[in-house]
């Protein structure tokens, strides 16, 4: 069996009462890109959450390679997130620096690099996400797709083992998603991350997937290939992943 | 008299939330002390913060210190002159700027600029994910963010008070020589000698509290913000409702606490 890099054990979290995830028990092995399907307020973000420690849930384990990360002191915490990027939903960016400080500032704050070596890393991440003209923009001036391009290099500018992406397309054109998606999946296998991907969008799955999971009702409903859900019988899934409503 | 079940609950509601602030913003202060005194210090952080929120309160401060000692000077010399004590407008103006003027309406007006600021700052880095973005980089958010705003109002605003209450004593010569005449060797020795260490210290040393409160309240406010812009609004208008209504509340507890140490 391959390494396992993520192991969630009988994770439990609700909101003021209601489950949102319900005895999820998940294994993510190394290299592995696994997409998180699930309707709307279904607990993905949640669970992503959780696994960075965003988030504490009621009961659960969550062991990131080997060691459980919800028995952890901030300290170790800090040292597990440092092997972990995590791309949000809005991107997230410091709206108060540049880009090129956006992406200088986990290097200075984290590591001991050079001013050298930190303007090195900082333009080598811009250049795989192609946008190296960026660097003296503020996030305000960037587009949607470029800020979610820029999001991106600075999550990857620390090479972190595990990415988590939460719905890394949304709001952006279908071309721009082809774009991002195929972007992740090139990262993915130049920096030999592992991947943790919420999304919705079937293009972005469709590049990305290994494996993909589905979150009903607080808890794994369905799981396998791409493939296999998108050509399930269940009515449930068919509805889900059914186009036919763009011909209405 | 009756008090319908209405009322009732948005009394409770309100000491509800009153003393969940007042619970929350101690719990929020502790955490301050801990962090503040853990490394990494952030000096360029903090020297950056003084020199925004010092350059961007200073025209402000600059127009209501010149105002005050102006005004004072204007309506109080009819007064002294009905007692024959005009002699004693230098001392009388300088010693109202330096011991309490100065000092809180420099911090009031430092609360409405910069407790809001803070306020509104921290509110929008909350519910854009920009501090959540911070603490799964494994930075500190509260320790960047929250500690070095603490610090740099803490240190900032005593220095404005001292640049206020000189601008104040200027303005309060003008405001002299409008109406009487007045050489400007007579008014500066005159308010030398009426200033003491008792006066001038307690006064100063306030100015640290004041600082202190503008900025870990603006703080608080931001760092809890919820319900996306509009709870941003709501941080950043009630930072300098409770920054302001605390200023005045400390000044009564320090005014009592200075006669004690310095009496006059």
């Amino acid at each position: 069996m391959a390494d396992i890099i993520v192991d969630i054990k009988n994770l439990h979290k609700s909101f003021a009462g209601s489950k949102i995830l319900d005895d999820i028990s998940l294994q993510v092995c190394k290299g592995e890109n696994l997409v998180v399907f699930g309707r709307s307020g279904t607990g993905k973000s949640v669970l992503l959450k959780c696994i960075i420690g965003l988030l504490k849930p009621e009961s659960g384990q969550i062991f990131i390679e080997g060691s459980n990360t919800l028995n952890m002191s901030d300290k170790q915490l800090n040292a597990v997130r440092k092997e972990i990027g995590f791309l949000f939903q809005s991107g997230a960016l410091y709206d108060s620096m540049t880009v090129r400080e956006n992406l200088a500032f986990p290097l200075i704050r984290n590591f001991k690099f050079s001013n050298e070596e930190v303007n090195k890393k900082v333009i080598s991440a811009l250049e795989l996400v192609d946008l190296v003209e960026a660097i003296d923009k503020t996030p305000s001036e960037l587009s949607g797709g470029m800020r979610k391009r820029i999001a991106l290099a600075r999550t990857i500018i620390t090479e972190p083992k595990l990415m988590l992406y939460d719905e890394p397309t949304t709001g952006l054109d279908p071309l721009t998603t082809k774009e991002i998606s195929e972007l992740i999946i090139d990262l993915q296998k130049k920096l030999n991350m592992t991947s943790i991907v919420v999304t919705h969008d079937l293009i972005c799955a469709s590049i990305i997937a290994d494996r993909a999971i589905f979150l009903k009702d607080a808890i794994i409903q369905y799981q396998g290939t791409i493939e296999e859900l998108t050509s399930s019988k269940d009515p449930f899934l068919r509805n889900f992943f059914s186009r036919d409503f763009i011909k209405a | 008299m009756k008090i319908s079940t209405e009322n009732k609950t948005s009394a409770i509601g309100i000491l509800n939330e009153y003393f969940s602030t007042i619970g929350g913003l101690t719990l929020f202060t502790i955490e301050f002390l801990r962090k503040c005194l853990l490394p990494p210090y952030d000096f360029a952080e903090i020297r950056k913060h003084m020199d925004e929120l010092g350059v961007k309160t200073l025209p402000i401060v600059s127009i209501t210190g010149f105002i005050i000692g102006l005004v004072l000077a204007m309506q109080s010399q009819p007064i002294m002159v009905r007692f024959g004590a005009e002699s004693f407008l230098p001392s009388m103006v300088s010693l109202s700027v330096v011991r309490e003027l100065g000092p809180v309406l420099t911090a009031l007006i430092f609360a409405g600029r910069v407790s809001s600021g803070i306020g509104a700052e921290l509110g929008s880095m909350r519910v854009t994910e920009q501090i959540d973005a911070m603490e799964v980089s494994a930075i500190n958010p509260f320790k960047f963010l929250v500690v070095t705003r603490v610090i740099a109002t803490t240190l900032i605003l005593p220095l404005l008070s001292l640049y206020v209450m000189f601008i104040a004593v200027i303005g309060g010569y003008i405001g002299l020589i409008i109406s009487q005449k007045m050489n400007f060797s007579y008014y500066t020795g005159a308010v030398l000698i009426a200033i003491k260490m008792g006066d001038f210290l307690p006064s100063l040393l306030k100015t640290f509290v004041f600082g202190f409160i503008v900025g870990i309240v603006g703080a608080y406010k931001g760092y809890n913000a919820g319900n996306g812009t509009e709870g941003v609004g709501k941080a950043s208008t009630t930072s300098v409702v409770l920054a302001s209504l605390l200023i005045l509340i400390f000044d009564s507890l320090l005014v009592k606490l200075t006669l004690w140490l310095w009496p006059t």
